[in-house]
This record gives structure tokens, C-alpha cells and sequence, in this order.
């Protein structure tokens, strides 16, 4: 018996606080993320609120916005929510490899939307100074694909982590913070895309 | 059974770790009232500058355009550099030992909170130093004064404002993310919700508000920043943009801000009567209650702010009734102090002092408070100096009070001294005098007419103002005994007990200052409420050997 051994007694009752901070990440995750929903909320309103009281809401010469790719975009997203929660669902069962495949998959879907969100930005006729329209249109689209791009680099980050021995040991919490985050972007686009294209405004 | 060793207190830690990224809250906790104060002299020293050019009724002290950057900077100083960090010092001092927890949730995310503080501190200072001088817009910065950048530089003092103000969000969610989870998930074992001090119930009712209002800001700000930087237009109604929508993101915020201020400040006055009082917290449950209920109704009475704005008649009305019920859970926690204090054994030490003297100031402000809430009073005296002395009243009278009452009582167990009595007495003394002699007569100014946000005014002003500014030099002189009295027992005060002023709580229970992990393996298991003062009962499991150990280890010092 050292003396640096506790004495067994004392070390009974011992709660929540005891074992390391790392079980406390995912909480602190959760509520940033509802933290981040409010500067999205304080977005999506200041956008309602100029479109509804706008005299002309499409600057000169602009007709509208091109939906096609943009769906295209929406359709690949709101899949990839599938997949990272398949993907987790194979983690569960301890099958790594198909795990890492659809996490993989799901970078490569995250890839292709933010792909798709440059070429549709670089065929536009208005900028980010035409009026209230282009401001917030690109506002709100470009502070999302931000966030799809943290989404696609955490993912990586993950991915890497899955490569390291004893990784996952003291449990899980990078994944499922991940994928809440990527499930996260998912409906924000969702808002989005029925804000931005699906409400016509002239 | 339960061995009741204790880590010694450390032998002398070095005093160069208040300059390094420490993770320990307790040392974060000092950084940041540190250096809030070093802000608050610099804040001090502009208000001075204010009450200077207004003790006659000519703009003859400074420029008209200087005389609009330095109210601006002065409002902007002493919230986002002082009081906002003050109180995040003292919820890293009293979160986890209050709670028994070793350290915050998040230590390294804490350190990096606090190092924002000097970081966007001395962007904001260096706007002094910038061609056009410092952000001139007033501390709320409205379009379309905030978004005009004359001279077409890229950095210009408005810009450096903005930046600051984000910077500052960031740091705050840092903080509150970090506060938060602490407090739900590293309590100690038996510190059921009810079990928990009220400090603790304001301070993530406070974070909470912190968590929703602050993204908010963040966002308008930077549609604001954009719109001066990059020609985006927002908020310029040349391009179609509406300068009222910033306005509502600015105040969604900064009403909620008001609480994020004063709700620790009512934690302090729930902890601090009782010990000097000598009884149990009257109403606990109601009082910790009250809290959230004053998150959810601050949330929705933004728009009184904006009465003179154009916003239309039903909002008016439906925002003057919510801004009037708030007034009721907060009636609740002074009656609630009230009847701690009737017929108790007051003890009146510094820190209860300070309470007392808050409180007073603070049933005052409340009063011109609900004046304000009704619409036509509002319109009436809105822009004038009856709108500075409520304000100041809360903010100086009750907030600042309040923090000097926690800072005289809690400095023993911190710092491991004790403050001088006296000093901290004259301390009161010329704090509550001189907050009073400033503040009461910009009341009657306000109801003659006087606008806020001149540097000259009309002769018939010129009584009051005197007065007012009169007030202002004895609150200046009233920093000097505070400074020396901590300079002063920090490094040659008596040594402090463990509970020198035989209060209840887990603080108590370790020695002052505590060892780094504060209980470390040995965390007492809480079995009854808080505030238990006259009734015998114990705080926690095996108190009485926790405190013979304490007892003879500074018997052996
Ligand atoms: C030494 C004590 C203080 C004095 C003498 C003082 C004096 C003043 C005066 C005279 C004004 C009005 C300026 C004008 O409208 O022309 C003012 C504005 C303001 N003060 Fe103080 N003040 C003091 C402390 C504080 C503290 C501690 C805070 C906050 C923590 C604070 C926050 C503000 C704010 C937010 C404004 C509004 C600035 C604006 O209009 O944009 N003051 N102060
Ligand atoms: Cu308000």
C-alpha cells in the first residue's frame, strides 16, 4: 500500500464529477449548436422581413433564381444526412470498414453540394452589393456553405481518427458531435432553399 | 471511515502565472477582474472627461465630434471591458467551487475565452489612435450614423468597433457554453437543482440569455460591418435596405444584456444576505425560480427600446405589458430579501454595505424603470438624461455595488487575505454618495428636457449638472481607497481562515486560497439546502471532521 493509493473508502460515493471532462463534450456541443441556430434564426428573419417589405425585390434585370441545381443540391444533402446516420448505424455494430466507406461517402456528398454551390455562384448576374437581394442572397447561402465546409473538414478530421490506435476508447463523442452538426447544416439548407428559391417574389 | 485529507494549499505559486494561458479557473477568475478594472479606469477617465465638459454649460473642454467618440467609447468600454468580464471572473472564481467542481468543463476553451478579453480590448482602445478617431455612433451604433466612413479608409474607428463587438460575442459564448455544462453536468454528488446556490441559478440563467440574445448581435453586426465595408445595404434604405431591422437585432440582444448584468448581481445579494443577516435565504426556491422566469420574459421586450422608432401601435402596447410583468418576478426576489433581512442579526461589514447600498439604489431604479415601460412617459423623456440616470442607477448603483459587495466578501477565500475593514468602509461610504449625488440629478434634467448626447446645454441645466458632476469626481476619488485596499491586503493582509465570515456553502469548506483542483478526489456529498444559518443542520456529509482538518491545518500555519 503506497501511499498515493486512496484509501478505498473515500472513493465511494463519487457522482458525476469524477472520471475526466471528456463525457462532458458532446453536451457543451449541443449547446453551442443551439446557440449557432439563433444567428441562423436572426437571419432567416432579417431576410423575411426585407423580402416582404421590399418595393423591388429583384435588383434590374434579374428574372429570378435558377432552381434545378439547386435542387439537385438539396436532393445530395438531404442524403448524405442518410448515409452519416448509416454510417453510425455500422459503427454501432463495431463494422469499421463500412463505417469509414460511408463517411467517406458522406465527405464526398458534402463535396459535391459546396461543388455545386460555386458553379451555380459563378453563373449569377447580380452580386453581393445588388441591393437587398443579392446581399442576402449571398449572405445566407455563403455563411451555409461555411458551415458545410466545417461539416466536410470535421468528417475528415474523424476519419483520420478512426486510423489511430485506441481511438474510441473513452467512448464516441467526435462522431456523434459530427454527425448532430451535419444533420444540423441539413435543415438549415432545407429553410434555406424553401426561403431563397421555392418563395417567389418579384 | 472517509479519510478528510486535505491538499495543502500550495505553497506559493508563482505570481507570473496571472500573465500566462493558464487553464485554472481560479486564476482566469483573477485575470478577468484584473483587467476589467484596468478598463474601468479607462472607462472612469472618459466619464470624467463627460462630467468635465458638462460642469458649465458651453462645449469648451473637448470638440463637439470627440466630445460624440467619447460617450461612445465610455458606454462601450464599461460593458463589453468591464462589467461583462468582471462577472465572467467572478463565475470562474464561484462556479466550481460553489459547485465542488475541480475545474470548469471546458479549461483550455476557458483560457482562450479570457485571452479575447486584452485582444479585441486593445482593438477597441487603438480606434482612439486611428485617422477619424474612435466609433462616434453611440454604444448602439445605429445605421445610418454607423454604416458612413467619411474618410474611405478600410480601418476606421467604426470598423475596429464592429470587429471588437464580434469578438467579443465569440468570447461571451465561449464563456457561457463553458459555464453552462459546467453547472449541469459537475455538480457535486447531492446537489440536486434545489441544493444549488442562487448565484449558481443567476449565472446560467444569465449564460442562457448569454446563449440565445448574443447571436443575434453577432449577426447584425456583421450585416452592419459588411454594409460599411463592403457596399452591401442592409440596413441603407437607398438600396432597400431597413435601418429599424438592425435595430431589432441590436435589442433582442442588449435588452437581454441589461439581465445578463444584473441577474449575478441578484445571485450576489441572495448569497450575501443570508451570511450577514444571519438567516436562511427567504423564498429560496422562488428566488432561483424567478430567474428563468426573468429569461423568458427578457426575451420578449426588446421593442421598448424602440417606442420613438417606427414600430407599429399593437407592438407598443403588447411590449409595454411584457416590460411590466418582468417587473414581477423581480419584486419577488426583493421582497424575498426583505424578508431575509427582517429581523435578522445584520452584521454590517463591507460586503454587506455594498448590498445594502445596491439594493436601495436598485428599488430606485426600478421605480423610474416602470415609469419608462409606459409608452407615453417613454416617448416623452426617451433621449434624455432621465434615460441615463435610470440607467446608471441600475448598472452603477445596483451592478457595480454589487461586484465590489462579492469582491470584499469572497476576496478572503481567493486571495487568501483579509480586506481592511476601514478602507473598504470609506470605500462605501464615498461609492454610494457619490453614485447618488451623479445619477439623482440627471433625473430631474431629464423631465426639464435636457437631451443626452450634448456637450453644451442650456444655462437653465446648469444647477444640476454641477451636481452631477460633483458626484462624478467623488466616484472617481472613491477608486482610490478601493485600489489601495486590494494592492495593500493582497500583499500584507492578515491571512484568512478558511470561512471568516462563518457562511455556509462549499466555498467554505476549503481552505483559502484552495489547492488547484479545488476538492480534488475528495468532494463532500451535499445533504441539505443551502442557507441553512440558525439551524443546525449540515451542509454536507461529515462536515464536522472537513472542518476539524481545515481548523488544524491553519493551526499548524
Ligand atoms: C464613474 C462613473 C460614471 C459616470 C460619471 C458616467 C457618466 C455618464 C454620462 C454623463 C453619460 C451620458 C453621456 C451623454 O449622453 O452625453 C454616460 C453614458 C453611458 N454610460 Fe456611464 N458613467 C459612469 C459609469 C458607467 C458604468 C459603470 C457603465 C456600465 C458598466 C456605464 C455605461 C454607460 C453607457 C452604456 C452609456 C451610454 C453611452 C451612449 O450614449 O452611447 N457608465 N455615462
Ligand atoms: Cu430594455
Amino acid at each position: 500500500m503506497t501511499s498515493t493509493t486512496p484509501p478505498s473508502g473515500s472513493l465511494a460515493p463519487h457522482g458525476e464529477g469524477g472520471e475526466g471532462h471528456a463525457n462532458h463534450s458532446l453536451t457543451g456541443f449541443v449547446i453551442f449548436l443551439c446557440s449557432e441556430s439563433v444567428i441562423f434564426l436572426a437571419f432567416f428573419s432579417g431576410f423575411a422581413v426585407l423580402k416582404t417589405s421590399a418595393l423591388n425585390w429583384l435588383p434590374a434585370g434579374v428574372e429570378g433564381l435558377e432552381w434545378r441545381m439547386p435542387l439537385i443540391n438539396t436532393i445530395v444533402l438531404v442524403s448524405s444526412s442518410g448515409t452519416i446516420w448509416l454510417a453510425e448505424v455500422l459503427k454501432a455494430q463495431g463494422r469499421l470498414w463500412g463505417f469509414r466507406a460511408l463517411w467517406l461517402l458522406t465527405m464526398a456528398l458534402g463535396a459535391y453540394f459546396l461543388y455545386g454551390q460555386a458553379v451555380e455562384w459563378s453563373g449569377l448576374a447580380f452580386g453581393f452589393t445588388s441591393g437587398t437581394f443579392g446581399g442576402t442572397f449571398y449572405l445566407l447561402t455563403g455563411f451555409h456553405g461555411l458551415h458545410v465546409a466545417t461539416g466536410v473538414l470535421l468528417m475528415a478530421l474523424m476519419l483520420v481518427k478512426s486510423f489511430l490506435s485506441g481511438n474510441y476508447d473513452g467512448g464516441e463523442e467526435g462522431v456523434q458531435a459530427t454527425s448532430l452538426f451535419w444533420h444540423f447544416v441539413d435543415v438549415i439548407w432545407i429553410i434555406l432553399f424553401v426561403l431563397i428559391y421555392v418563395w417567389q417574389r418579384h | 471511515m472517509t479519510s478528510a485529507t486535505f491538499p495543502a494549499s500550495e505553497p506559493k505559486p508563482s505570481w507570473t502565472r496571472y500573465f500566462s494561458f493558464n487553464t485554472d479557473a481560479k486564476v482566469i477568475g483573477i485575470q478577468y477582474i484584473v483587467l476589467a478594472f484596468f478598463y474601468f479606469l479607462i472607462g472612469g477617465l472618459l466619464a470624467m472627461i463627460i462630467r468635465g465638459e458638462l460642469i458649465t454649460p458651453a462645449a469648451d473642454l473637448v470638440d463637439r465630434t470627440v466630445y460624440n467618440g467619447i460617450y461612445t467609447m465610455h458606454g462601450t468600454i464599461m460593458l463589453f471591458l468591464f462589467i461583462f468580464p468582471v462577472l465572467n471572473g467572478l463565475n470562474n472564481l464561484l462556479i466550481p467551487t460553489m459547485i465542488g467542481a475541480p475545474d470548469m468543463a471546458f479549461p483550455r476553451l476557458n483560457a482562450v475565452a479570457f485571452w479575447l478579453v486584452p485582444i479585441f480590448g486593445t482593438l477597441l482602445i487603438a480606434s482612439f489612435f486611428v485617422p477619424g478617431g474612435p466609433a462616434y455612433s453611440g454604444w448602439w451604433s445605429y445605421p445610418p450614423v454607423s454604416i458612413q466612413n467619411p474618410l474611405g479608409h478600410l480601418v476606421s474607428g467604426q470598423g475596429l468597433w464592429l470587429t471588437a463587438v464580434a469578438l467579443s460575442g465569440v468570447s461571451s459564448i465561449m464563456g457561457a457554453v463553458n459555464f453552462v455544462t459546467t453547472i449541469i453536468r459537475m455538480r457535486a454528488p447531492g446537489m440536486g437543482w434545489f441544493r444549488m446556490p442562487v448565484f449558481c441559478w443567476t449565472a446560467l440563467a444569465a449564460q442562457t440569455l448569454q446563449l440565445i440574445g448574443l447571436p443575434a448581435l453577432t449577426g447584425g453586426a456583421v450585416m452592419l460591418l459588411f454594409d460599411l465595408v463592403a457596399g452591401t445595404s442592409f440596413y441603407r434604405p437607398e438600396g432597400g435596405g431597413d435601418p429599424v431591422l438592425y435595430q431589432h437585432f441590436f435589442w433582442f440582444y442588449s435588452h437581454p444584456a441589461v439581465y445578463v448584468i444584473i441577474l449575478p448581481v441578484f445571485g450576489i445579494f441572495s448569497e450575501l444576505f443570508p451570511v450577514y443577516a444571519r438567516k436562511p435565504l427567504f423564498g429560496y426556491v422562488y428566488v432561483a425560480l424567478a430567474s428563468f422566469i426573468i429569461v423568458g420574459l427578457g426575451l420578449v421586450v426588446w421593442v421598448h427600446h424602440m417606442f420613438p422608432s417606427g414600430v407599429a401601435q399593437w407592438m407598443r402596447n403588447l411590449f409595454m405589458v411584457t416590460t411590466m410583468l418582468i417587473s414581477v418576478p423581480t419584486g419577488v426576489k426583493v421582497f424575498a430579501w426583505l424578508g431575509t433581512l427582517w429581523r435578522g442579526k445584520l452584521r454590517l461589514t463591507t460586503p454587506m454595505l455594498f448590498c445594502l447600498g445596491g439594493l436601495f439604489n436598485f428599488v430606485f431604479a426600478g421605480i423610474t424603470g416602470i415609469m419608462l415601460a409606459t409608452v407615453p412617459v417613454d416617448i416623452h423623456v426617451s433621449n434624455t438624461y432621465f434615460v441615463v440616470g435610470h440607467f446608471h442607477y441600475v448598472i452603477y448603483g445596483a451592478a457595480v455595488m454589487g461586484v465590489f459587495a462579492a469582491i470584499y466578501h469572497w476576496f478572503p477565500k481567493f486571495i487568501g487575505r483579509m480586506p481592511y475593514e476601514g478602507l473598504g468602509k470609506l470605500h462605501f461610504l464615498l461609492t454610494f454618495v457619490g453614485a447618488n449625488l451623479n445619477f439623482l440629478p440627471m433625473h430631474p434634467l431629464g423631465l426639464m428636457g435636457m437631451p443626452r448626447r450634448v456637450s453644451s446645454y442650456d444655462p437653465e441645466f446648469a444647477f444640476w449638472n454641477v451636481l452631477a458632476s460633483l458626484g462624478a469626481f467623488l466616484l472617481g476619488v472613491s477608486i482610490i481607497p478601493f485600489l489601495l485596499n486590494m494592492v495593500s491586503s493582497w500583499v500584507l493582509g492578515p491571512r484568512a481562515t478558511h470561512n471568516p465570515w462563518n457562511a455556509i456553502g462549499l466555498e467554505w469548506l476549503l481552505p483559502s486560497p484552495p489547492a488547484e483542483d479545488n476538492f480534488g478526489e475528495h468532494v463532500p456529498t451535499v445533504i441539505s439546502r443551502p442557507y441553512g444559518y440558525g439551524l443546525g443542520q449540515p451542509l454536507v456529509e461529515n462536515q464536522e471532521a472537513i472542518e476539524r482538518e481545515l481548523n488544524l491545518q491553519e493551526a499548524r500555519a
